[in-house]
C-alpha cells in the first residue's frame, strides 16, 4: 500500500492507533481491570535478552496462551531494548504495566496462570529493591532519573512493524519538513535545537547540514553511521534493533533538506539482528512509498542502501568510512577538504551517526525550543549511555544533559557490585580518559568531560572498581588502538606500539620512572600528530591514569608491586601459619613448586612459581595470600 | 587458467560469478563480494582474491589491500565451528582474560588458532553489545553468557562435539 500524501499517513495513523491503545494509559490500571481487556506482552527482543533466549521465550508464551484459549486478547510482541540489560529477559506487560525480570522458560506456565487467569501478579519475578526488600511492579528506580528521546519508541513498540511505528506519530516529521517547512527552517530549527554529534565529535548537527547544502553539486549523498566500533558500547545497535525507522525518517528528513536523493547506512558485519531489523524496515518503508520516488505524493526521490563494515575501528572515523563504502581500506585522509565539501565520490557527503538521527524527528515535532530546553548550556538535549563493567545495573540509560556520573552510577545503576568501592569511571572508549573519585558530581557534557582528560565518546560507560588495575587498563586500550591503528600515519603506527611496549614494561615490573616522563611526552606528541581521531586520542587512557593515578603508576615501578593484584609478573603466593599441611596445594601446583611435608606449613618457591594462583583457589584453609 | 579443484567449490566459483555479474556497481562493491565470497568459500585464500581481482578488472594487490586490511576477513581457513570470545572493555573488566585462558586451556590452542581435529577456531572480538551477560563467547553466532567456571565453558564446547 502506497502512502501518496499526508492524508494517507495520517488514515494509517488513525487506523493504527488501535494497536497502541492500552499500551499507554494516563490512569493506571490493575491487573484484576485489566483481564478483560486487550492486552500485551512486550518481550524485549534487544541485543542481551536476545541472547538470553527470549525469541524462544516469546514462543512459548504465544503457546501457552493459545492453549489457555487467550490468544484473541493477549498479544505477544518483541520490542527492542528496554535498557535494564542486568535483569534480562524483561517482559512488560499492557496494560497494567508489570514488568517482569529475569524471565526463563521455566516461568511461562506461572505467569499465564497466575497474571493472566488468576489476574495477580507472579510476585518472584517482580524487581526487588536492594534495600527495602519490597517486590516493585512498575515505575523501577532504574528509570526515575532518565529521559527516552532517541529512546523513545525502545521497548514501547515493535521494531518489525511499520504501523506501530507511524502510530506512535512515525513519519509525522517528515511530512511537517515536505509540506510545511523548507530547507532553510529546518536547519535553523536544527542549530536553534543545540544538536550535537552524538558519535563522539560534538559537532553541531544543523551547521553540518547548511555546509552539505551548500557546497554546488549535482549529487549529494546521505550518511548514518552505525559503526559502532567503541568496545562496551552498543547504544546505536540498540536504537537500530528497537526503533529502526527513526534513523530512516531522520534521512529522508536530511536527504529533503541537504538535496540528495541517496543514503548509505553503514554498520558493522557484527550485528547480524540490527541489519535484519534495517533491512525488515527499509522494505516495509519501500512497500509504503515511504522511500522510493515521490514520497508522500512530494517531489522528494530518496533511497537507501546498507553497506556493511568488516571489522575495523578506524571506519567510525568519516572520511575512513567514505573508503570503506567505496570499497578500499578504511584509511582516513586529511581534512580538509571536509566531507561536507569532497565526501562520497567526490560529492558533498553529510554524515551522522545513529543517535543523533534518532533525536531529530522528535525535534521537529515538539521544536526547538523544547530540546534546547534539556539540557546544559553547550549540551543540549539527551545522552545515551551504554553502562557496564563493575556496576549492579548493566543497561542501556539516557539521561539529560548535565546529570552527574554519580546520579547515573549510583542512582541509576545501583552502585557498584558486591558493595566494593568505586575507582573510575571510563568514557568514551580507547578515546576517552578514565574519571576518578573526585569528578563524580560534576555534570556530564561535552566541554566538562574534555576539561577532565576524558570525551564524551559516543557513549560507552565502564564502571571499574578497586579490584581493577589502572595501568593494566590503560594497557588494555592502548593494545586495542595498536592492533586499529590503521597504519596510515607514522605517529599512531609507531608511537601506540611504543606506548604499549613501555606500559608492558612497567605492568612487568621493569619500569623506571623516566619511563612516566617518556610516556607523557610521547602521549602529547602523538595527540598532536596523528592524522585522525583514533590517534589524537589514542594516548588519552594513559594520560589520564598518569593524571588521576599516578600513585598506581609508582606502585608498579618503585615498589614493584601492583596494588589491585592483577599484574602477573608482580604478584607473590606466600603460605601463612594458617596452613595445616593438608598437601592438597602441593598436589595441585603445576609446576610442583611447594613443598613441605604433611601436617606441617608448606612453602612456595617463589623462583619456579607461574603464579596461577590454582593452590589460592583449592586451599580450604584461606591459608594462601596473593600480595 | 583454471581455478578450480574439485566440483563443489567449481560451483561456488559459478555462484560468485552469478552474485558480481547482477551487480550493478562492481568495483565499489568490492567488500560486499568479499563478505560473499568468505560466506561461501569459508574463507579468502590467494587464488580466490585473484579470481575476483580478474572479474572485477582491478589490480589483485588492491584486493589482497582491502583483504587484509579489516579484520573480518580471512585467509586461513576456519574450523567447523568459530568460536569468539568478547575482549570488549565490559568483559574484560568481568574476567574475559580468565575466560579465554580457559578456552584455550580446553582447546588445546591459543586464539587465532584451528583445533587439530578441524573441529574449532577461535577468535577474539571486539564487543557484540552483551555487556550485561559479560563475559561472554559466542559460538557460530550463537551468544554463551556469564560464563565464568570450567565447567560451564565444556558444557559450551561440548554441545559442538560430535555425538559418541
Amino acid at each position: 500500500m502506497k502512502l501518496n500524501n499526508t492524508d494517507a499517513l495520517n488514515a494509517l495513523k488513525a487506523q493504527s492507533l488501535s494497536l497502541l491503545k492500552n499500551r499507554h494509559v494516563t490512569s493506571p490500571v490493575t491487573i484484576k481491570d485489566a483481564q478483560g481487556m486487550p492486552r500485551y506482552i512486550m518481550v524485549c527482543g534487544g541485543t542481551g535478552c536476545h541472547a538470553s533466549n527470549s525469541p524462544h521465550i516469546a514462543e512459548l508464551l504465544e503457546k501457552g496462551l493459545a492453549q489457555h484459549g487467550l490468544s484473541d486478547q493477549v498479544k505477544v510482541l518483541q520490542t527492542g531494548c528496554f535498557g535494564f540489560c542486568e535483569k534480562g529477559p524483561i517482559l512488560d506487560i499492557h496494560p497494567d504495566n508489570t514488568l517482569y525480570l529475569e524471565v526463563s522458560t521455566d516461568d511461562i506456565e506461572d505467569i499465564i496462570e497466575e497474571h493472566f487467569i488468576q489476574g495477580r501478579p507472579l510476585e518472584r519475578l517482580l524487581y526487588k529493591d536492594p534495600h527495602t526488600e519490597e517486590r516493585i511492579a512498575s515505575d523501577l528506580p532504574f528509570y526515575h532519573s532518565q529521559l527516552r528521546i532517541a529512546l523513545r519508541n525502545c521497548s514501547y513498540i515493535a521494531p518489525e512493524d511499520i504501523r506501530e511505528y507511524i502510530s506512535a506519530d512515525g513519519y509525522q516529521a517528515l511530512a511537517r519538513v515536505l509540506f510545511d517547512m523548507n530547507p532553510t527552517v529546518v536547519i535553523d530549527t536544527l542549530k536553534k535545537s543545540g544538536l550535537r554529534g552524538r558519535g563522539g565529535g560534538g559537532f553541531p548537527t544543523g551547521l553540518k547540514w547548511d555546509y552539505t547544502r551548500n557546497n554546488e553539486a549535482a549529487q549529494r549523498y546521505i550518511i548514518c553511521n552505525a559503526d559502532e566500533g567503541d568496545p562496551g558500547a552498543f547504544m546505536d545497535r540498540s536504537i537500530l534493533e528497537g526503533d529502526p525507522h527513526s534513523v530512516l525518517e531522520a534521512m529522508l528528513i536530511a536527504g529533503s533538506t541537504i538535496g540528495a536523493t541517496h543514503g548509505f547506512i553503514y554498520i558493522r558485519a557484527e550485528y547480524p539482528l540490527a541489519i535484519h531489523r534495517l533491512e525488515i524496515a527499509i522494505k516495509q518503508a519501500q512497500s509504503y512509498g515511504l522511500l522510493g520516488d515521490g514520497i508522500l505524493g512530494s517531489d522528494l526521490c530518496f533511497d537507501v542502501e546498507i553497506k556493511y563494515g568488516a571489522g575495523a575501528f578506524v571506519c567510525g572515523e568519516e572520511t575512513a568510512l567514505i573508503h570503506s563504502i567505496e570499497g578500499a581500506r578504511g584509511e582516513p585522509s586529511v581534512k580538509p577538504p571536509f566531507p561536507a565539501q569532497e565526501g562520497l565520490w567526490g560529492k558533498p557527503t553529510c554524515v551522522n551517526n545513529v543517535e543523533t538521527l534518532a533525536n531529530i524527528p522528535p525535534i521537529i515535532l515538539k521544536g526547538a525550543d523544547w530540546y534546547a530546553g534539556i539540557g546544559t548550556e553547550k549540551s543540549k538535549g539527551t545522552k545515551v549511555f551504554a553502562l557496564a563493567g563493575k556496576i549492579n545495573n548493566v543497561g542501556l540509560v539516557e539521561v539529560p544533559m548535565g546529570t552527574t556520573l554519580r546520579k547515573i552510577i549510583f542512582d541509576i545503576g545501583g552502585g557498584i557490585k558486591h558493595d566494593k568501592a568505586f575507582k573510575a569511571a571510563q568514557t568514551g572508549g580507547p578515546s576517552g580518559g578514565c574519571i576518578p573519585t573526585q569528578y563524580l558530581d560534576i555534570p556530564i557534557d561535552y566541554e566538562s568531560l574534555a576539561s577532565i582528560g576524558s570525551m564524551m565518546g559516543s557513549g560507552g560507560l565502564i564502571i571499574m572498581d578497586e579490584s581493577d588495575c589502572m595501568v593494566n587498563i590503560a594497557k588494555f586500550f592502548l593494545e586495542f588502538s595498536v592492533d586499529e591503528s590503521c597504519g596510515r600515519c607514522t605517529a599512531c603506527r609507531v608511537g601506540t606500539k611504543r606506548l604499549h611496549e613501555i606500559l608492558t614494561k612497567i605492568t612487568e615490573g621493569e619500569g623506571s620512572l623516566d619511563d612516566l616522563d617518556k610516556l607523557m611526552q610521547l602521549g602529547k606528541i602523538i595527540k598532536t600528530s596523528s592524522l585522525c581521531g583514533l590517534g589524537q586520542a589514542a594516548p588519552n587512557p594513559i594520560l589520564s591514569t598518569i593524571e588521576y593515578f599516578r600513585d598506581e603508576y609508582l606502585a608498579h615501578i618503585v615498589d614493584k608491586t601492583c596494588p589491585a593484584g592483577v599484574c602477573k609478573s608482580l604478584l607473590k603466593y606466600n603460605i601463612t601459619e594458617k596452613c595445616v599441611g593438608c598437601t592438597l596445594c602441593a598436589k595441585k601446583c603445576p609446576t610442583s613448586c611447594i613443598s613441605g611435608k604433611a601436617k606441617e606449613r608448606h612453602v612456595i618457591d617463589q623462583e619456579r612459581c607461574i603464579k596461577c594462583g590454582a593452590c589460592m583457589d583449592q586451599c580450604h584453609f584461606n591459608a594462601i595470600i596473593r600480595h | 587458467m583454471s581455478m578450480c579443484d574439485n566440483p563443489s567449490t567449481d560451483d561456488h566459483y559459478h555462484q560468485l560469478d552469478r552474485y558480481i555479474d547482477s551487480l550493478h556497481y562492481k568495483k565499489e562493491n568490492l567488500i560486499g563480494i568479499l563478505h560473499y565470497a568468505q560466506e561461501l568459500f569459508g574463507f579468502l585464500p590467494d587464488k580466490l582474491q585473484l579470481h575476483i581481482a580478474q572479474k572485477l578488472d582491478i589490480p589483485a594487490a588492491k584486493v589482497y589491500g582491502v583483504v587484509s586490511f579489516y579484520s573480518f576477513f580471512t585467509m586461513k581457513p576456519r574450523g567447523k565451528h568459530t568460536a569468539n570470545i568478547c575482549m570488549g572493555t565490559a568483559c574484560y573488566v568481568r574476567g574475559a582474560e580468565k575466560l579465554k585462558e580457559e578456552i584455550e586451556k580446553q582447546m588445546g590452542i591459543k586464539t587465532g588458532q584451528i583445533t587439530e581435529d578441524n573441529l574449532f577456531s577461535l577468535d577474539s572480538l571486539r564487543c557484540i553489545g552483551a555487556c550485561g551477560l559479560a563475559p561472554v563467547m559466542m559460538v557460530d553466532g550463537k551468544v554463551y553468557g556469564r560464563i565464568h567456571e570450567p565447567e560451564e565453558v565444556r558444557q559450551v564446547l561440548e554441545k559442538y562435539r560430535p555425538q559418541g
